[in-house]
């Protein structure tokens, strides 16, 4: 543990102020008084300063008192705040309705996937990261794909490329909806939360006609994705692509001239572009303070040079650019997902090479999913050697050479990284993940102060924190 | 750039760095050729090993060359080597660097031993090395002399030990109506019921 700094106390004669002052992490009794010690233990209790997570809480409200500052006050929102989309807490200190110090406080949802991951097979691994931004799962399972092919030195298929692609941008839309929908849910603007919402779940319903399931798909696969386009599912995903255009002007009409929703975000949340850069922001926030930079643009993976599609860029650098980049991207995603659809590649959709590429094929059966008869019939009875590779990728999983790669992809939020190292067995030596929110909630201490409290959940929310990507 | 790579650059896999990064390793080489120890790569990707006492200085020098303009601090990776290699320096903090003039990117590696963990923060650098930082000593304990508030971020601040070293006891599970005990994952074997290797 670290030395937490104790703040100078002006007022050394306040024996109040020593009372206050706890080490994080430390319940302690207060210094017992004569009419302390009457009360029973539960009502001591009551009196204990406990810092819960962060370690800052004690450190805040003794600066305030020391400070002398009555006109300071200190709040703490969340972790289980309606507006913190998820667990995540902020400790405000106020002067009237003014923020004057803000600090974000994670680790609430904290699971340790990176260190499990190290535990499981290379493929198993795509069942965890999935569940990290688990608004955005195709993208945690691609960029995590892509970083062990890296390592393979493999591509995967480009009927496979084609569909990460697909997939990704319809999530892509999903995970702008939500944060549309929540903002404007937190904004008071409820219509547009039934809105989004309602859309999200005909792109639910898609993912799950593809994947299998509404969330965490463990779809993408090392090498490939695991399921090819059911029947008919194009001509859902075009019909979508066609209604979705006129949602996207529906909320348009109802938001961007707007007079209420001008003055909940217009000027919220400012930050000039160089203090996002020093912060190490990437995604909508950086492109809604001007700067073009897009992951698919100037660093292309899964074929996006394939595609034209615009980056749309704002220059207000407040909370109203960020939502009107967020709505033009839903724009340009719908114009990948056409592209990809009309361009949509022939072929396996899982590499053919036995050493790599997951062997089974997934069939419906009267008894429920499992392995097709074709391929039970090829392993079983055609080919011994066909068994062998079957077995040993189910039971050991594949090796991937020893190396180190960094493979980031522009996920909805911004830069999502995967570093990840092998030491040349059949698990990863180290998963790591750049998550944007994680490293985007850092600008929300910066661009709130001086805010009003209820301006502060705009600002937070333009960031779109998703706490199972910041936590992990 | 036409130079060349020297014997430094070129690894047994043939390793050789991008064109667009020979001015920036060029450079670095001039200006702290005492503080490199090494410079190589896997799959295109470069990375510097360095000494910890000039991290700073490169740090400030790559960000602020015209032919670098490192300007976005992408992440910083904790990871311990422990079964990795034989080197006694284990933890290891790996900078990941972006250049938005020049579309290129650059690892910077400072390992230290598990005795002295004590590696320069470089928030005076790029402010966004703050959660960072505090991430990578919350699970490895490096320890970045000189940041703001080095506090753990994910764990809970009473936590002992550093969770993502690679000898952290992973723990196991009770089970008390059976009378059972599940050993840790990594020594986990099932045979009939479970049992440790």
């Amino acid at each position: 543990m670290s030395e937490v700094e104790t703040p100078d106390v002006d007022r050394p004669t306040s024996a109040l102020v020593e009372e206050v002052v706890v080490p994080p992490g430390e319940a302690r009794d207060l210094p017992p008084t004569p009419a302390a010690r009457q009360v029973s233990l539960n009502e001591r209790r009551a009196h204990q300063v406990v810092a819960m997570g962060g370690g800052d809480w004690a450190e805040v409200t003794a600066r305030a008192d020391a400070e002398g500052q009555d006109d300071v006050m200190v709040i703490n929102m969340g972790p289980q705040h309606p507006s913190t989309h998820g667990v995540l807490r902020l400790v405000v200190e106020l002067k009237g309705e003014e923020v004057i110090s803000l600090q974000p406080v994670v680790g609430y949802l904290h699971t340790g996937i990176e260190k499990t991951c190290e535990y499981r097979t290379w493929v198993q691994g795509v069942t965890l990261v999935t569940r990290m931004d688990y608004l955005a799962p195709i993208f945690n399972e691609t960029a995590y794909c892509l970083a062990v092919e890296k390592l393979l030195g493999i591509e995967a298929p480009p009927r496979a490329q084609a569909l990460r692609v697909l997939m990704m941008e319809l999530n892509r839309i999903s995970s702008h909806l939500v944060w549309l929908a929540t903002t404007g849910l937190e904004l008071g603007a409820l219509s547009i939360m039934l809105y989004g919402f309602r859309e999200r779940e005909e792109i639910l319903d898609i993912l799950e006609d593809v994947t299998g399931l509404r969330m965490n798909h463990a779809w993408v696969r090392p090498a490939g994705v695991s399921q090819d386009l059911p029947e008919g599912t194009e001509d859902k995903i075009r019909a979508f692509v066609r209604d979705m255009r006129a949602k996207a002007d529906e909320y348009e009409t109802l938001l961007t001239n707007n007079p209420i929703w001008l003055e909940r975000t217009k000027g919220i949340g400012h930050l000039p572009l160089d203090d996002l850069i020093g912060l190490g922001t990437t995604g909508p926030m950086l492109r809604a303070a001007g700067l073009a930079h897009d992951l698919r643009k100037v660093q292309p993976y899964c074929g996006y040079e394939q595609y034209e599609f615009d980056v749309p860029t704002a220059t207000g650098s407040d909370v109203y650019a960020r939502y009107q980049v967020r709505l033009a991207e839903m724009r340009e995603s719908l114009r990948i997902v056409e592209q990809v659809l009309d361009s949509l590649p022939d072929g396996p959709v899982m590499s053919t090479d036995p050493k790599v590429g997951w062997p089974a094929k997934l069939a419906l059966g009267p008894d429920g999913l499992g392995n097709s008869p074709a391929h039970v019939q090829h392993i079983m009875g055609e080919s011994m050697e066909a068994l062998i590779h079957h077995f040993k990728q189910v039971t050991e999983g594949i090796k991937v050479p020893r190396g180190e790669v960094y493979v980031p992809i522009e996920s909805p939020r911004g830069e999502l990284g995967y570093h990840v190292v092998s030491d040349g067995s059949n698990l990863p030596y180290r998963v790591h993940v750049r998550d944007p929110s994680f490293v985007n909630l850092q600008t929300v201490s910066e661009m709130t102060l001086g805010l009003l409290v209820a301006d502060v959940i705009a600002a937070l929310s333009s960031t779109d924190p998703v706490l199972g990507g910041v936590d992990r | 750039m036409t130079t060349e790579p020297t014997t430094a650059e070129a690894s047994e896999n043939g390793f050789r760095p991008p064109d667009a990064l020979q001015p920036v390793l060029t450079g670095l080489r001039e200006r702290f050729e005492d503080a490199i120890l090494d410079v190589g790569g896997h799959r295109g990707e470069v990375v510097v090993e360095l000494e910890r006492e000039r991290l700073v200085e490169v740090c400030t020098f790559l960000r602020d060359h015209p032919a670098a303009r490192f300007r976005q601090l992408a992440s910083i990776t904790g990871i311990d080597y422990l079964k990795y290699d034989d080197r006694p320096e284990r933890l290891c903090a790996d900078y990941n660097l972006y250049s938005f003039d020049h579309n290129i990117r650059i690892r910077l590696k400072v390992r230290v031993t598990v005795e002295d963990p004590n590696i320069p923060s470089v928030t005076g650098v790029w402010p966004a090395a703050n959660f960072m930082e505090r991430e990578a000593y919350d699970f490895f304990g490096i320890r970045f002399d000189g940041h703001p508030n080095l506090v753990r971020i994910q764990m809970p601040e009473d936590w002992e030990g550093y969770p993502q070293r690679k000898d952290y006891p992973l723990g196991g599970v009770d089970v008390d109506y059976i009378n059972a005990h599940i050993p840790p994952p990594d020594t986990r074997r099932y045979k009939g019921g479970w049992t440790s290797t």
